[in-house]
């Protein structure tokens, strides 16, 4: 058992004080869904009690034993609102089937880090949640003793029933709640040892199912109140280009079209949060009634744009590269394609040094250098970005999909000066977030348009709207090189990466640390693009690059391509090369040596082409296998095998969800999506261009292994997505005989293709 | 303008909206049956999808001048509660991730199984192939509409 301190250094963590529920809380009624879930797992209908008790902030208990848990971060489809009412639920000791999951809104004084990113979640909320369970235990159990006269040490508890064995007593956690509230919050609490968990470990269905497969309003756009009115953007054509002036007389008289003006979403003299990323900070809006009627309105305004005066700087990088066309600030993909071959490595700066690698490469017998690059890609979350706002001269109230709520909520302080206790924002589930919504424009612009209305007003993007305005995962672009010796030993490694406007490299991650004589550098290039985090940021293309380059490389020094990277990791574990390397060399290993064996690597008959990966990030460690055949020039995937470490896994099957979707969704953006530039203007705004994976090319087995370790919980939503876009590159080489460098793949392999019919 | 009267799960509706409104936009906007979801606006992500006299339209391409007098059935009105096979094998496998696919995969589904009781792999996947999960929930979709085959 574990004992921990609930109150030091914890600003205000526990407390006996209902917090939830208090303060400004949204009286939406958004239809059934306030109706208190009286569904728990889509099974059973529960008996609501009639008085509730709030032990902390993080749950109550109704005088019937149920028990409500408020899960405190966004829910995007990472199914933490399964998960982390799991961890308060296990120490708590309730029947789970007594449990009810509620989302909790925004509330800093109760809940720390209410944010959907980094795959941090489980990670970070593994202490905090089983706390909050475990000291509402202690003070449940302190009541029974205290009615009963006996020490509390002679109390034993299971699934909500309190028993003296000695005095053959028990009582139910909805009989003594109302004398626990009455308790001081114990100082100090044990938590469970691993052994001892009944939840923890064991499957349990998303809290949600039975609503999403009913069709039950659940997401942000379901939200509708009888006068609230739909509100939409139009945005500039192109980046680069801003408002300039506009006719909106024809759309005006439009039927249901209640209002047409111009906002300025982060004016200039605003302080902005790290999450205040907007394409577009001017917009036209058009309000009225209904979505389609705003629509057809949209398409009948007259707007004219202009190119911004500011884009001086595209300009400049131009000038370096010579050749380039001059396009006045708008851009192009060619030319991100020149900048990041020229400009961008022309400033490279060193980021990493070990050893002296010039002599390394100079003393080479051979070297060998590739480099891989990838386009901009658009989140294209399945729910378009939208958000209610209801701002009053009194208060903000605000609800929808959003990642980051608290930055969000000093974001709408700073806009519209509202005090923070003025502002009540509320998370919905999420149609999907992949990082685009850690980026709240949305939700500013909805709060905007609403105190411009005095109505509430839902914003609504299009799917175009959408696409063309994104916070896209940047363009990349990285060159390895590697010296080996006469005996085919690598003697030194160089990485240099970049991109549109961020650089990929993580200096100190595998292989750095198993190699003697290392370089990384690093650079980035200036945009007018707006760019962000995208699931399993910069990992998401250099995963797959350097996962590549290994392969390569194992094959010229005609090595098996686990076995060599088994050799590199011994080295980093046993004499490991600077102090700085951000990985673990023996749960890396340990990936890599069970993937191997579940996929059958060594003794594998099948005749498909087989590929490898393994990478490191948001602290865990994924492994994949994946067999592929060529069919008409498209790659039919059979199966892929993943090995994964992301210490204790909480609710399995849903992991294995998590790591199926991951898998599908690397596979499914290196091989088909992205997103290009014309002038300045996105030249895929829809599925009809946008090619996302679909469901005959997703692999026709995917099988999830867990390493079993004890170790606490690490990420698991992003972590399966990099590595897989190695294995399906190496598996692509062995079944085509060429290596692909660029994504998309598929237009790769149709090219060559294309050449070698010719 | 126009009056519009047209049976939705078996239900009379009335609406006067414009003609051309996609059917989508009035269950949404009008009739509050929001479990039929946006995503595309142009057929190519199915997440609008709803049964069209029993077949599965893309409710984003039906004007509801074209309703008329057929029978539309969307989420809400699959199962009297929730327990339609498709809906049950979903819960079953715990297909949903971020769920917001789940409604169009689901009529998609059920209107498969219902030309077609036992789909082979490559019939489910034709017939899926138009519905997008962004969260690549394919394999467990596949795997619930197998479980579903043998009870329907
Ligand atoms: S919204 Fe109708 S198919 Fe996408
Ligand atoms: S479950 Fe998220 S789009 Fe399908």
């Amino acid at each position: 058992m574990k004992k921990v301190k609930t109150g030091m250094g914890r600003r205000s963590f526990i407390k006996n004080v209902s917090l939830v529920g208090g303060g400004l809380l949204i009286g939406f009624n958004w239809l059934a869904c306030k109706q208190a879930a009286e569904e728990n797992g889509g099974e059973v209908a529960m008996q609501m009690p009639d008085e509730w008790f709030e032990l902390n902030g993080y749950l109550k208990i109704g005088d019937n034993g149920i028990v409500t848990i408020y899960s405190p971060n966004p829910e995007i489809g990472q199914n933490v609102k399964t998960a982390m009412p799991m961890l308060v639920a296990e120490e708590l000791d309730v029947d789970w089937s007594n449990v009810i999951v509620e989302q909790a809104p925004l509330n800093l004084d109760v809940f720390t880090r209410q944010l959907a990113g980094g795959s941090q979640s489980i990670r970070q909320g593994w202490e905090p949640l089983r706390m909050a369970g475990a000291t509402a235990k202690q003070m449940l159990l302190s009541a029974a003793a205290k009615e009963w006269e006996v020490p509390v040490s002679e109390l034993s508890v299971d699934k909500g029933i309190i028993s003296h064995k000695a005095s053959d007593r028990s009582i139910g956690y909805g009989e003594i709640a109302k004398a626990a509230t009455k308790i001081e919050v114990p100082k100090e609490i044990e938590l469970k040892d691993n052994s001892d968990f009944k939840i923890i470990g064991t499957s349990r269905k998303n809290v949600d199912a039975k609503k999403i497969v009913t069709g039950k309003p659940l997401y942000g756009l379901d939200s509708y109140e009888d006068d609230m009115l739909i509100a939409m953007i139009v945005q500039p054509p192109a980046f680069g280009m801003e408002f300039k002036s506009m006719d909106a007389t024809k759309a005006k008289e439009m039927p249901g079209i209640k209002d047409i003006f111009t906002i300025d979403t982060y004016p200039e003299a605003m302080e902005r949060e790290w999450s205040d990323v907007a394409a577009f900070s001017k917009l036209v809006v058009v309000v009225g009634e209904s979505t389609w009627q705003v629509m057809q309105a949209k398409k009948a305004l007259n707007v004219e744009w202009d190119l911004k005066p500011d884009l001086t700087h595209q300009v400049q990088i131009l000038e370096k590269s010579p050749g380039m066309e001059e396009t006045g600030g708008l851009e192009n993909s060619d030319m991100h394609t020149a900048l990041m071959n020229d400009a961008g490595p022309a400033k490279s700066e060193v980021v990493r040094k070990d050893g002296d690698p010039e002599s390394a490469f100079k003393n080479a017998a051979r070297v060998i250098e590739r480099s891989y690059s990838c386009p901009f890609l658009a989140h294209n979350c399945m729910e378009p970005m939208n958000f209610y706002a209801n701002v009053t001269d009194e208060k903000a109230e605000l609800l929808g999909p959003i990642q980051t709520p608290e930055f969000a909520e000093k974001s709408v302080n700073k806009r519209l000066g509202f005090e923070l206790d003025k502002i009540d924002v509320q998370m919905t589930r999420m149609g999907g977030g992949f990082g685009r919504r850690l980026y709240g424009n949305f939700l500013v612009e909805a709060a905007v348009i609403s105190q411009k209305m005095k109505k509430p007003i839902k914003l609504v993007y299009t799917r175009e709207d959408d696409m063309a305005n994104g916070v896209y995962r940047p363009a990349y672009k990285v060159s390895y090189r590697a010296a080996l010796d006469a005996n085919n030993n690598i003697t030194a490694f160089h990485v240099n990466a970049g991109g549109i406007t961020e650089s990929p490299l993580f200096a100190n991650r595998f292989p750095a640390g198993a190699i003697d004589n290392y370089l990384a550098e690093s650079w980035t290039i200036d945009s007018s693009i707006s760019t962000g985090a995208f699931r399993a940021p910069r990992s998401n293309f250099i995963a797959g690059a350097e996962q590549s380059f290994l392969d390569e490389l194992a094959e010229e020094v005609g090595k098996d391509p686990i076995q060599f990277r088994l050799d590199m990791l011994k080295r980093a574990k046993n004499d490991p090369v600077g102090e700085e390397n951000d990985y673990d060399p023996v749960r890396y290993a340990g990936v890599l040596e069970l993937v191997r064996d579940k996929a059958g690597w060594n003794n594998n008959n099948s005749t498909s082409s087989k590929g490898v990966a393994a990478y490191y990030c948001h602290n865990s460690y994924v492994a994949q296998i994946l067999e592929m055949d060529l069919k008409d020039n498209e790659p039919v995937i059979d199966k892929v095998t993943c090995a994964v470490d992301c210490g204790i896994v909480v609710n399995p099957d849903a992991a294995k969800n998590m790591v199926e979707g991951g898998t599908i969704d690397g596979i499914g953006h290196a091989l088909y999506s992205e997103l290009s530039f014309k002038d300045g203007a996105v030249q895929q705004n829809n599925f009809d261009s946008y090619r996302l994976i679909r469901h005959r090319e997703a692999p026709k087995k995917i099988d999830v292994h867990f390493v079993e370790n004890g170790i606490d919980p690490t990420g698991l939503g992003e972590p399966p997505f990099p590595p897989v876009q190695g294995a399906l590159a190496n598996a692509l080489y062995k079944a085509t005989g060429k290596r692909i460098y660029k994504q998309p793949f598929l237009p790769e392999i149709t090219a060559e293709s294309r050449e070698l019919k010719t | 303008m126009a009056q519009f009267d047209v049976k939705i799960n078996g239900k009379k509706h009335s609406v006067d909206v414009d003609p051309e409104t996609p059917l989508l936009w009035v269950l949404r906007d009008n009739f509050k049956l929001v479990g039929t979801k946006y995503g595309c606006g142009i057929a190519q992500c199915g997440a609008c999808t709803v049964h069209f006299n029993g077949s599965a339209v893309r409710s984003c391409q039906v004007p509801i001048s074209a309703v008329e007098d057929n029978e539309i059935t969307t989420i809400e009105g699959l199962s009297e509660n929730g327990d339609h096979p498709v809906q049950k094998a979903w819960l079953e496998h715990d297909v949903p991730q971020c769920g917001y696919c789940q409604a169009g995969q689901i009529m998609a589904a059920t209107a498969l199984l219902k030309n077609n009781p036992s789909p082979s792999d490559s019939e489910i996947e034709e017939v899926m192939n138009g519905n997008i999960c962004r969260c690549g929930t394919y394999n467990r979709i596949k795997a619930a509409i197998k479980s579903a085959s043998q009870t329907v």
